[in-house]
Parts: structure tokens; sequence; C-alpha cells
């Protein structure tokens, strides 16, 4: 009926989350700037990964439960995605203390009264 | 085809005994009487009775928070109730309308009953999660009614931030529970059907053979399962923040009221095409039906019902234009809010093109499609109206979007509803209801809600703001009308369910297959076998094949 | 698609095929897609969660900073071992039960419970320790710590609600365990029926991926600089 899998193959893939959690803790404490963050994520979807495939049987299951995993997170991204063209391009106001946020110019242009001219192409 | 009807069902659609005395073949409703038979049923077909119990409930709960609301609005002056009150009678009629009627409506009543028949099988996937997904609807619906008579609730029923975490002194948390717990109702009904559709087609009934109707639940399964559980964890967070005390909306804390909406609006804007895909798919049994002919287009169709499914993901900060998002986004989300609408024209499109040199036969539940039509059309456009930014900003919380949604839900949904209803009642209850009565509240139902709502889009226009029970006087004519005609569609919704349930008692037998229609729910008898067919049906034809099916006249 | 015209002739009388099926393999698809389903809600569910965490770390990383560095790393680490090693132990108790071996699968799924009990209590001592520094949020630990940065207070709701939606499904598939060891006690599985196990398994395994995010997002913020992101 389903695939059964070999005790070893589950070792092997303990084996590699382990060493990936270990790789994502040490990591931590190296300064990389603005790639701790994806380098974290990065290592925590590989685990994921491995986790579905193998523990889950993702592998060796239908395409349709393939296509539904892909789903699943497709709709996640669009959930975090489209909020976030929200969230990167507004101009807002942090509250004080925080940095700034995404790095886009946070002065907002003064307020004009509409000028007679037409030709205006103003940049926000 | 009069004739035809006057000298009884065709031959073959005869059921074996003479039709004028109560039948005693065995079907799902007489085959056990007691209540436990009932209440821990594991069968599709009396779950969804069980469903259509509640949600008629909720139907009449929801019109009177309507009923108060339009006698308040027919003068310009807060005369009637307060402020405050009136706040909770638009919150709470949304709430039970929203979550309670249009959600459930087709794919819990109709999709459990029809589906299973359909698909050609014994029941749906999992039917005593079918039975769990009614009792949490069930206790969804008491915790919220348990609001309503305790207080109510007026944070309207978007609930938004910070107003409904830190200010309102209503029963927020009360109906945020309500909605929570039925949310799972939603999901589980969805999964159920998803798995049934996926594993449990009777043999050769394949994908491109499947009823349109079948499509549209499918559709709207995905949109329940996706959607729901995020406006769950929203209302799980704003639970938290108002009874914990947990910022997480909350400004003074550094958080985003607008968030909120965010989570808020990605569930609830694909919730209406929960609400609206089954219904078209019921329009599309009912226009083949009464078409005699194959819906044109149907693999445009069936496509259109998922990508409108899909899109209808990409779309929800429309309800946010001028809630303080950035307007790249807002751009963004209006470009894609027209695209959204395509697949829905497309669908108007192909019913409109099934009807041309079809062989019209006008039936109560063809009167009901037709009116579909022209509703949903009209709510249709109006909403590329709202979906353009620029005029947005004007229509915005006016009583335009009142009645653009009101357009599509009332006289899209719920003409659906009542299209599919009037379509399959033989098949459910096996009896014929009077005809002329259906079209004459089909009429008075269709008249009475123009009356209502289309003033509303003056109003909005000029300016009337929603969600307010005071207005300038020079609106007053027009409220007057809209009142009015809200006092005519409920005339209309109370004779339906007159001559309905006079049906029951005294209806003519409907036989197998009352409309000569395709599809294997008609193949089985009226009402069905505890387990639908006798004997596993075999599909071997095209879903819509009435051009071997010519009935004549005579 | 679903078969029926195959016959498999000993199914119909097999005493845990429901009537409704046709066969023990459409059963067993059914099942299991069902599960994924569910699965598919789960994460959408916390994806809400993840929507309002990842918002607020852009806004405000510094204060994201300073919360995770409160966190006890070590304890942490821990708890993604245990939990990791749970999830091998619940492979291992699926594989049991599909090789028709009833000890080895009441003992594996007893192990996977002994150690998602294992991380609970980890996850309640960090919680302690939580609550004796005056870092629970809201009215509960009797106001927050004044000397950090308001936004701080909002990654501690962010920290209690998603640890705590992950302890509360943990506790539900303890729950769920503890009715596998009970049916696998009885002999209930066999090599041809032990969609239970294969389906409380997924579940398990999931609960364990969203730990996995869990982990580096919120403990491991900013360890290597102790500000900014």
């Amino acid at each position: 009926m389903s695939h059964i899998s070999s005790k070893s193959a589950y070792y092997a893939i303990f084996g590699a989350l382990m060493a990936l959690t270990g790789v994502t803790v040490a990591v931590a404490f190296v300064p990389l700037g603005a790639f701790n963050f994806p380098v974290a994520i990065s290592i925590a979807i590989t685990k994921a990964t491995l986790v579905i495939l193998f523990f889950m049987h993702a592998k060796y299951s239908s395409r349709l439960t393939k296509l539904f995993v892909g789903t699943a997170f497709f709709f996640l991204a669009i959930l975090l995605g489209l909020s976030l063209t929200d969230y990167l391009s507004r101009r807002f106001q942090t509250y004080p203390g925080g940095s700034g946020g995404a790095g886009y110019a946070t002065e907002p242009p003064p307020p004009t009264l509409p000028e007679p001219e037409p030709s205006e192409g103003e940049e926000h | 085809m009069r004739e035809a009807l006057r000298q009884g069902p065709a031959e073959r659609d005869k059921p074996v005994m003479d039709s004028t005395i109560a039948s005693p073949q065995v079907t799902y409703l007489n085959h056990e009487h007691t209540l436990a038979s009932w209440l821990l049923t594991k069968d599709h077909k009396r779950i969804g009775l069980l469903y259509m119990g509640v949600v008629t409930f909720a139907f009449f709960l929801g019109g009177i928070f309507a009923t108060l609301i339009r006698m308040e609005l027919a003068t310009p002056a807060g005369d009637l109730v307060s402020a405050d009150t009136y706040n909770k009678m638009f919150t709470m009629h949304g709430v039970a309308m929203v979550f309670f009627v249009l959600i459930p409506a087709v794919p819990a009543i109709l999709g459990n009953f029809i589906l299973p028949l359909m698909l050609g099988a014994k029941d749906v996937a999992f039917p005593k999660l079918n039975l769990l997904s009614w009792y949490i609807f069930v206790i969804g619906f008491l915790f919220t009614v348990y609001a309503m008579v305790t207080g109510g609730v007026d944070t309207g029923w978007t609930f938004y931030t910070p107003y409904s975490s830190q200010a309102s002194n209503t029963n927020v948390m009360a109906t945020g529970l309500g909605v929570f717990i039925t949310g799972f109702a939603s999901i589980l009904t969805g999964l159920n059907f998803m798995v049934t559709i996926h594993r449990m087609r009777a043999p050769g009934l394949t994908w491109f053979r499947l009823p349109l109707f079948v499509w549209a639940v499918y559709a709207t399964s995905l949109v329940q399962i996706l959607g729901t559980p995020v406006i769950a964890i929203t209302v799980l967070a704003l639970a938290i923040e108002r009874f914990l005390g947990f910022p997480i909306f909350d400004p003074a804390n550094g958080g985003d009221p607008v968030l909120f909406q965010h989570m808020f609006w990605f569930y609830s804007h694909p919730a209406v095409y929960i609400m609206i895909l089954p219904p078209m798919g019921a329009i599309s049994e009912v226009i083949a039906a009464f078409s005699r002919k194959s819906i044109f287009g149907y693999s445009f169709v069936a496509f259109s019902s998922l990508a409108i499914a899909v899109f209808g993901f990409l779309v929800w900060a429309h309800h946010m234009f001028i809630s303080g998002i950035s307007v790249y986004a807002a751009l963004v989300f209006s470009f894609l809010t027209y695209a959204v609408a395509i697949p829905s024209a497309v669908k108007t499109f192909n019913w409109a093109a099934t009807m041309y040199k079809g062989a019209i036969w006008l039936k109560a539940p063809m009167i009901w499609a037709i009116a579909f039509l022209g509703l949903f059309l009209v709510g249709g456009l109006t909403g590329l109206f709202t979906a353009s930014l620029g005029v947005d900003v004007h229509l915005h919380d006016t009583y335009f979007v009142v009645a653009h949604f009101h357009f599509i839900m009332v006289g899209g949904a719920i003409m659906g509803y009542f299209a599919g209803l009037h379509y399959w009642w033989p098949k459910i209850t096996g009896r014929m209801y009077s005809d002329i009565w259906a079209k004459v509240a089909a009429v008075i139902v269709f008249v009475g809600f123009n009356l209502t709502f289309g003033p509303q889009f003056i109003l909005g226009y000029l300016g009337m703001p929603r969600r307010y029970h005071v207005y300038p006087e020079e609106f007053q004519v027009l409220n007057v009308l809209s009142s009015a005609g809200a006092s005519i569609l409920a005339l209309g919704y109370i004779l339906i369910a007159i001559y309905l349930v006079a049906s029951i008692i005294r209806g003519e037998a409907a036989g197998n297959n009352p409309w000569h229609a395709t599809g294997l729910e008609w193949t089985t008898q009226s009402p069905p076998l505890p387990h639908n067919f006798a004997e596993q049906p075999v599909v071997t034809e095209e879903a819509y094949a009435y051009e071997k099916r010519e009935v004549t006249v005579g | 698609m679903a078969d029926g015209a195959v016959a498999h002739a000993h199914d119909h009388h097999h005493a845990d095929l429901q009537h409704h099926f046709d066969t023990l393999e459409q059963q067993h698809e059914a099942a299991t897609l069902g599960m994924w389903l569910f699965l598919v809600t789960e994460v959408l569910f916390f994806g809400g969660l993840f929507l309002a965490y990842m918002l607020y770390r852009v806004w405000y990383p510094e204060a994201w900073a300073a919360g995770s560095l409160e966190l006890d790393i070590t304890l942490g680490t821990i708890n993604t071992a245990v939990l990791i090693g749970s999830s091998l132990t619940m492979a291992l108790a699926v594989r049991a039960a599909q090789t028709g071996m009833q000890k080895a699968t009441i003992n594996w799924v007893l192990a996977t419970m002994v150690l998602g009990l294992t991380f609970l209590v980890i996850k309640y001592f960090e919680y302690a320790e939580k609550v004796e520094h005056a870092h629970v949020p809201g009215w509960l630990g009797g106001g927050f710590d004044p000397s950090l940065p308001r936004p701080v207070e909002l990654y501690f709701s962010l920290y209690f609600v998603m640890t705590g939606l992950h302890a509360t499904h943990m506790v539900i598939g303890f729950g769920i365990l503890s009715v596998i060891a009970w049916m696998a006690y009885k002999g209930r599985f066999t090599r041809e029926w032990n969609t239970p196990v294969e389906i409380s398994g997924l579940y398990w395994h999931f609960v364990d991926i969203v730990w996995i995010f869990l982990f580096p997002l919120l403990y491991l913020v900013d360890r290597a600089h102790g500000a900014g992101m």
C-alpha cells in the first residue's frame, strides 16, 4: 500500500536534521549583518523540506498530495508577500526608538497647494 | 410542456407506485424516526436538512435586525433606537447573515445533500466528520446568539481594532468565539467535499464529465480550506489582545491596527467567493436543465470557478483603500481586483449563451436563475466602480458599497440558493411545490429587492454614509423607498416558506426526475434511498447530454 | 480517481472498511488526503501569526533583537533536538505499524510521547523564567518590564501566542498519541490497516515543522550583535 522506508533512511534524515540545527545555532553567532535572517530561514526551509519529503512520505505520495503541500506554502507566500507590498512601500512613522524599518524615505514632502502649471512629475 | 405535466410526470420518471397516494418506498426520511436517528445521523442528506434548519433560523434572525435597521432609516432622525443600539443592529445583521447564512447556505445545505448523489457515491468521504461539522456550526451559532441576547456587539461584523480590542464594551469575545468555532465547521466541510470529489466519483465520472455544481463546490472548498484558518487566527489574536491585554494590534505599543484589517480581509474577501461560487454552480445546473442545453463553454465555466477561487485571494486590500495602506499597494490591489472580475464575467456570458436558442422552460427555478443573471450583473459591474481606486475614495463607506454587496449577496447568492432549492426540492422532499406560487414569490422578491437596494446606489453616490442611523433630510425619499422595498422583500420570503412547507404536507409526488434533467442525482428515487443508489451508477456520457433527452410536449 | 470496478474481494468483509468506501485502498487514500488538507489549514492558521511577526520585525529590529536575547538559547536548542527526535520516533512508529510489529509500534509511540512531554516540561521552565523577569505582556504577569522599549512587549506577545499555540497543538498531539498507543495495545493495527498511526504521524511531523521555523525566528534574531538585524 504505502511506501515503507528503511530504518537507516530515517536515521540518516534525523542526522541531517540535527546537523542543520547545529549549523543554524552556530551561524547565528556569526555576524553576517542582513544575511543572518535569510540564512536562518533557508536552513529552516531545508529542515522542513526533509521532514515533509521523508518523515511525512511526501516524496512517495501521490502528485495530488504534493500539489496540496505546494498550494499551502504558495498561499502562505501570497499572504506574506502581498501584505509586504503595503508594508514595504508605506511611509510610516515608527515608534520613537524604532529604526525606520524598510529604509524608504520617511519624510513626506511638505503639503503644497495645487499649482496652475500642468507639468509636475513629482517624485515621492 | 404544460400539457405533459398536467398528465403527470413522463412515463419513465414515474415512481413505481401510484403517485396520488403516499408512496410506501423506503427513503432516507422514513427509514428511521427517532430524534437520535436525526441528531446522530451520518447520512449526508439528513445533515443537509439539519443545516437547513439552523440556517433558516439564522436568516430570520438576520432579517429581524434588517427590519429594525430599515425601520430606523425610514426617518432622518435617530428616533427608533440610539446610535449604540443601531450599531448593534447592523453588526448583528452582518454577523448572522455572513457567517450563519451566506457561508453555509448552498455548500452545507445543497452541497451536503446533492454532492454525493451527483458523484454517484453513497456518502461523503468522512460522514462522522460531517456530523461533527454540524455540531460545531451549531455551537458557534449558540455562542453568537448568546452574545446577541445578552447585550449584543457593536463593532460591525468586521470587528476593526482598536475599537473591538480596547474600546467597545459589548460582547466582542462571545461573538468572536462564535465566529472562531463556526469557522471550523466551514473548514471541515470543505475538507470533506474536496476528498469526496477527488476519491469518490463513480466509475466513468471523469473530471470533465462532472456537473458544474461539483466544480463550483470544489472551488469553494479550496477557499474554505485556505482562507478560513486566517480569520480563525485573526479572531484568536483579537481575543487574546482584548482578554489578556497582549498588544498585537495596539498602536500604543507600536502595533498596527491595519494589520488586523489585512488579516481579517485575507479571509473575508475570499469568503464572498465561498458565498457566491456554490450558488453559481446551482445556476449552471438550473440554466442547463431549463434551457435543455449543455452549458456553453463548459470547460471555461469550470476553470473560471477555479480562477475565481485563486484570484479571490489576491485582492483583499481593496477593502482597505482608505485605511492607511500605501497607495502603491492600493494600485496593485485595484489592478488585481479588475482581474478577478473576468472569470465571473466569463460565466455570466456563458450562461446567457446557454439560454440563446435553448428550449426555455419557464418553471420557478428558471425564474430565479434569470433574476440571478440580471442582479448579479449589476452587482458585479458596481464592484468595478468600487474597484477603481479613485472612485472608491468617494464611494467607500457609503451606501453605494452596501448596495453593491447586497446585489451580489442577496441578488446573487440568495437568489442562486433559491434557484437551487427550488430545483432540488423535489429530490429532497419527493414533493412538488406550487409552481404558480413559486413564480409569484420570485417576482415579489425581485421587485422588493430592487426597490430596497436600487435607491441605495443613488444614496451612496450622493454621499450618504453607511452605519449611521441619522442622515440629512434630503435623503429621506430614497430611504423610504428602500424601507418599503424591504417590507415587500420580507413578504416574498415568507411566501416562499409557506408554499414550501405546504408542499411537504400536500404536494404532488415528484417522481425520480420531474425536470427531465441530466445528472446522477435524478436517476434515483425522490426522496433518495438511505444509501442513495440501489446499484453503483456508471457514467458514460458528458455532463449535460440534453440532446439525448428530448421530451416532447403534447 | 475512485476505481470501484477492480474488486478487492476480501475488502468487503474487512472489519475496518467503512460502508461508503469500496476498497481499503480508497479509504486509506481518502484518510491521508484528508489529513494533508487539514495540515494545509494549519499552515495558514499559523501563517497569520508569521505575518504579524514578519511585519513587526521589519519595523522594530532592535526591539526584536532585544526580546530574542532574553530567551534561553540552550533550552531552545535542546527543545529543537527533542522535537526532531520525536519526529524520528514517530516515523519509526509508523514504520512498525506498517510492518505489523505491534510491540515496536507501542514502544515508538510511547517514546514519541515521552519526548513530547519533555519538550513541554522544558517550555514550562522557560515560561516560568519569563514570568519571573516580568516579560509577560498584558495583564497576566502583573505588568511588563518597564525598562524595556515598548515594542519588546509586542515581541513577547507574539512569542507567547506563537509558542503557546504550538504547545497547544502538542498537547492535542499528545492526546492523539495516547489513543494510538491504546489502539496499538489492543492489537487494532495490522499490515493491511494502520491508517490512524500514519495520519497521526503526519500531524505530529507538522507540529515539529512549526517549531523548526519558530526556533530561528524567536531565538536566533540577532545573537551575533546584540543590536540591529
